[in-house]
């Protein structure tokens, strides 16, 4: 860092490292600059042009995320022609579609038609399915508009929820392209881009097909970037509310990769998985990591031990099956010695479970017979 | 791993040889992708034209089995081409003219009648990798999964070696663990020759550590068995009780059909799981546990990050931790082992384990740390071997090329190799309790080139049967572009169609892991 990179932000000085954006500099800052297209780690696009900010010298306002910051650059970030370029983008992006949620006057004496006709097409009788998780709602309370003052225009494409893991909700979609780059950039699947042009404008997967006849292997990404309800978990959709959940910050348990996880827990259940931001992963899962947690709650767990009596599996007491384990394994130790008895343990349970299932055959039966499936 | 997963960002060069990375870590797959895109050049040498193959630079192709003589001639041309590093190998190796002399015979011609793959591409992937100024080894079960496995994963590192690509950012010999917890199950101590920390049972000073800080006496200095030897000795009826912890052999296993002769043979089979799998079925007592969602812990990952595991929901019935139940079951037995809390034997951990010595659940609450770690000041170590190799030197290997324990004949004449699908994991017990998941992959299939299908007159769809000297399955054709003539791939997550009824049950004389890669077969369309 070089002592004459320095920028001024809001009437502060601040210092600058010679590849960083205005937004990255404000962040880091703590200055709020809000932004709906841009993704970390991805190349920025300006498209949405929400986080425009004024410089000194500029003949219009700057994208933020696209313009470098530069020696005795002078930004405002809240200047009166930078919030009235934000809310005029924000109205356009309210009265395209079915956003329904209920923001302050928004769409007048037709608000009840609208919402009627919003949950005939949704299948559901609430508002909007990411109420209060909403980047774009954020924004319109932020800067308190509505879509009313330009025309309702519809969405031309129908839902899509023929696979078992995505809504694509087009009504909902701001074509932002988070989702292009999370899957083009970060997961490198290839499997959607934008498509057609001007008001026929739409995130598709290849040819225009679903999702489940794409490229598209379901990690799950585009849903856990996109900043409206475009795209949501199918299983989550109208069932789960944030203000529902607690998070528990966790490991994943399948692969090796040791992806950091969040459960999301309602009534005692997981319902629904995201991807953290540390390292191993930085926010990023699989598709058995993001949607394969139904078996936790699964019927057919085990609920009580078992015995196997008169040929059968009976349920018994914890007492009664730890002491029928214990009797017979002490006479087979006894009569036939430690080496005749061997433990699996595995490499699905935790290293302190590890610890004691070695330091039980060790110590108590007193043999290295003790191996776990690495081979397998 | 030697490197981290983050570390593959700064390859010149990643070779992936026996992973089917998109498909078993893929979010590993996603940094090797993301670094192509920004100019790493990428080669995979796989036996089927995986998804990697198709973002590869150059794909080479050998038959399952012929890993060892493949690396031999990359390593062959790298020294002919002069690409190999002298300095690393003067002041970081031993053992390199043994080396040198072995592989003189493994030129590209005599590689290409081994392997099948043309001698001007052995020629052009030793290149890629031995021009490259840090490149990067990524390997899976493809290489392990062998009766010659040893030998592979060493010929891996005596590659690595030869061009100094031991010790640096972008480099190293990075095995993909495919179980959340391979690598702290083995750092637990969890296998017969090692106690936690690979500290050798034959060594009479660590046998004297272990018992003062356990506080008992006697321990075993006697080489245990491994998993794949105790079934033979429960066939032969040397081992007499077996207690199974999360694991189902009887899918997970080769040849099957002898592991379940072998598991009813035993006076008393005890399974503690969280469901009641193909194994606990069999079982005469079945300990009902809790699973990752419903406990604290921690899990140590593929490139050695130890890391916390969290409660976040109440188990089921009266299940309870794996822990708790073994302490139980040791007190039973009038053993005392009692602890209140997993954070109480983690401590613990950290006396015996002095690769986790510095470590705290403090410490890693946020993220992670890779060890080894040995006291509480250490920051923790990302790249193994920096300066020097634990043993001073490393040494490199002479390695022959081994044909399979099983090779094709005019009986059974098709290879058979088996992984693991995108949608399903190991033995199915967790994924295939989900409908979404059932929905994009729901059963087995055999994987069949287009002239392979041509051949035998088999369409996408087609019930078969495929048989090996072990068993016989019966499953549905599936003509892809993945597979390559000769050979044809079965996923092992199915109970109805195992794959591992079909498998051979011989083993690495080292590693003792079965070679479940490759087996010779049979297919002929099933009866209407």
């Amino acid at each position: 860092m070089g002592a004459s990179n320095i920028i001024t932000i809001n009437g502060n000085k601040y210092d600058f490292e010679n590849d960083e954006t205005v937004l990255e500099v404000a962040r880091r800052n703590n200055i709020d600059i809000p932004t709906l297209c841009h993704l970390k780690g991805t190349i920025p696009t300006g498209a949405c042009r929400i986080c425009v900010v004024e410089v000194d010298g500029a003949r219009s306002l700057l994208a933020s995320c696209t313009t470098p910051a530069a020696n005795n650059m002078v930004v405002q970030t809240e200047s009166p022609l930078v919030v009235e370029s934000r809310k005029e983008i924000l109205k356009f992006m309210l009265s395209s579609g079915n956003h329904n949620c209920a923001i302050s006057n928004s769409f007048g004496e037709n608000w009840t038609d609208f919402q009627l006709k919003v949950q005939e097409e949704d299948g559901a009788e609430e508002l909007c399915p990411v109420w209060g998780d909403c980047e774009l709602q954020n924004l319109a309370y932020r800067y308190q508009v509505t879509g009313d003052d330009h025309t309702a225009t519809e969405c031309k494409y129908p839902l899509e929820d023929v696979n078992p893991f995505i809504v694509r909700d087009f009504s909902r979609c701001i074509l932002c392209g988070r989702c292009v780059q999370a899957c083009n950039e970060v997961q490198v699947n290839n499997a959607i881009d934008f498509g057609y042009r001007g008001s026929d404008a739409k995130i598709i997967a290849a040819g225009d097909r679903a999702l489940k006849d794409s490229d598209c292997v379901f990690c799950g990404e585009c849903v856990q970037v996109c900043p409206v309800g475009a795209l949501v978990e199918k299983d989550v959709r109208y069932n789960v509310r944030p203000w529902e959940t607690e998070k528990v910050k966790t490991t994943c348990s399948y692969c090796g990769v040791g992806c950091q996880i969040y459960l999301h827990i309602k009534e005692d259940k997981v319902v629904k998985v995201t991807g953290a931001d540390v390292a191993p992963n930085y926010g990023s899962l699989c598709v058995k990591g993001r949607f394969g947690y139904n078996f936790i709650d699964s019927p057919e767990r085990l609920t009580m031990p078992l015995i196997r009596k008169d040929g059968e599996l009976k349920e018994a007491s914890w007492d009664e099956a730890l002491g029928y384990v214990a009797d017979k394994l002490g006479n087979i130790v006894k009569s036939d010695g430690p080496d005749s008895f061997g433990l699996l343990t595995s490499a699905r349970m935790t290293n302190e479970e590890n610890y004691i299932a070695q330091k039980f055959a060790r110590a108590v039966v007193k043999t290295n017979n003790v191996d776990h499936c690495a081979r397998l | 791993m030697t490197n981290t997963i983050g570390d593959i960002k700064d390859s010149d060069c990643i070779f992936i040889i026996g992973s089917n990375t998109s498909e078993n870590h893929p979010v590993i797959s996603t940094y090797i992708k993301r670094a192509v895109n920004n100019g790493t050049k990428l080669l995979v040498a796989d036996p089927r034209k995986i998804k990697m193959a198709e973002l590869s630079d150059l794909w080479i192709r050998q038959e399952s089995g012929t890993d060892a003589a493949l690396i031999n001639g990359l390593m062959n041309v790298i020294i002919k081409e002069g690409l190999e590093d002298t300095k690393f190998i003067a002041d970081r190796t031993s053992g390199y003219e043994e080396v040198k002399k072995t592989v003189e015979k493994y030129t590209p011609e005599y590689v290409e009648g081994i392997t099948g793959i043309p001698a001007d591409k052995i020629i052009k992937a030793a290149k890629m990798y031995g021009s490259a100024k840090a490149a990067s080894i990524v390997y899976c079960m493809g290489i392990t999964q062998h009766t010659s496995g040893t030998d592979n994963v060493k010929s891996l590192a005596n590659l690595a070696m030869l061009c100094g690509n031991m010790g640096i950012a972008g480099g190293g010999v990075n095995p993909l663990r495919g179980q959340n917890n391979v690598q702290g199950a083995c750092d637990m101590g969890g296998l017969p020759n090692v106690f936690p920390a690979y500290q050798p049972v034959v060594n009479e000073a660590a046998v004297k550590k272990v018992e003062s800080i356990w506080n008992t006496t006697g321990l075993s200095n006697k080489v245990g068995m491994t998993a794949t030897e105790m079934i033979p000795a429960a066939h032969d009826g040397t081992l007499k009780a077996l207690y199974v912890i999360g694991e189902n052999p009887l899918l997970s296993d080769p040849d099957i059909n002898h592991a379940k002769k072998s598991l009813e043979n035993l006076e008393l089979l005890v399974v503690q799981d969280i469901f009641l799998t193909e194994t606990a079925k069999t079982a005469d007592v079945v300990f009902p546990s809790k699973c990752f969602a419903e406990k604290d812990g921690t899990f140590a990952n593929t490139e050695r990050r130890v890391q916390r595991v969290r409660k976040a929901v109440s188990a089921p019935g009266e299940a309870k931790t794996d822990w708790e139940i073994t302490c139980e079951l040791a007190q039973k037995m009038g053993y005392d082992m009692k602890y209140n809390n997993c954070e109480e034997i983690f401590n613990e951990i950290t006396q015996v384990t002095p690769s986790y010595g510095g470590l705290s659940y403090q410490r890693i609450d946020e993220v992670g740390i890779h060890w080894p770690c040995p006291t509480a000041e250490h920051p923790g170590t990302p790249i193994l071997h920096t300066e020097q190799f634990p043993i001073g030197k490393g040494n490199f290997f002479p390695i022959e090329h081994r044909d399979p324990a099983e090779m094709p004949d005019d009986e059974y004449p098709l290879r058979l190799t088996t992984g693991r699908l995108l949608y399903h994991y190991h033995t199915g017990t967790m994924t295939r309790k989900s409908e979404g998941l059932n929905e994009r992959a729901s059963e087995g299939f055999v994987e069949v080139s287009f002239e392979d299908a041509k051949k035998y007159e088999l369409e996408d769809g087609t019930p078969v049967k495929v048989s090996s000297r072990r068993g016989e399955i019966e499953l549905k054709v599936q003509v892809s572009e993945k597979a390559v003539n000769g050979t044809v791939f079965i996923p092992f997550h199915f109970t109805e169609a195992a794959a591992n009824l079909l498998t051979n049950a011989e083993l690495d004389p080292v590693s003792k892991i079965p070679e479940f890669k490759i087996c010779a077969v049979k297919i002929k369309k099933a009866a209407a």
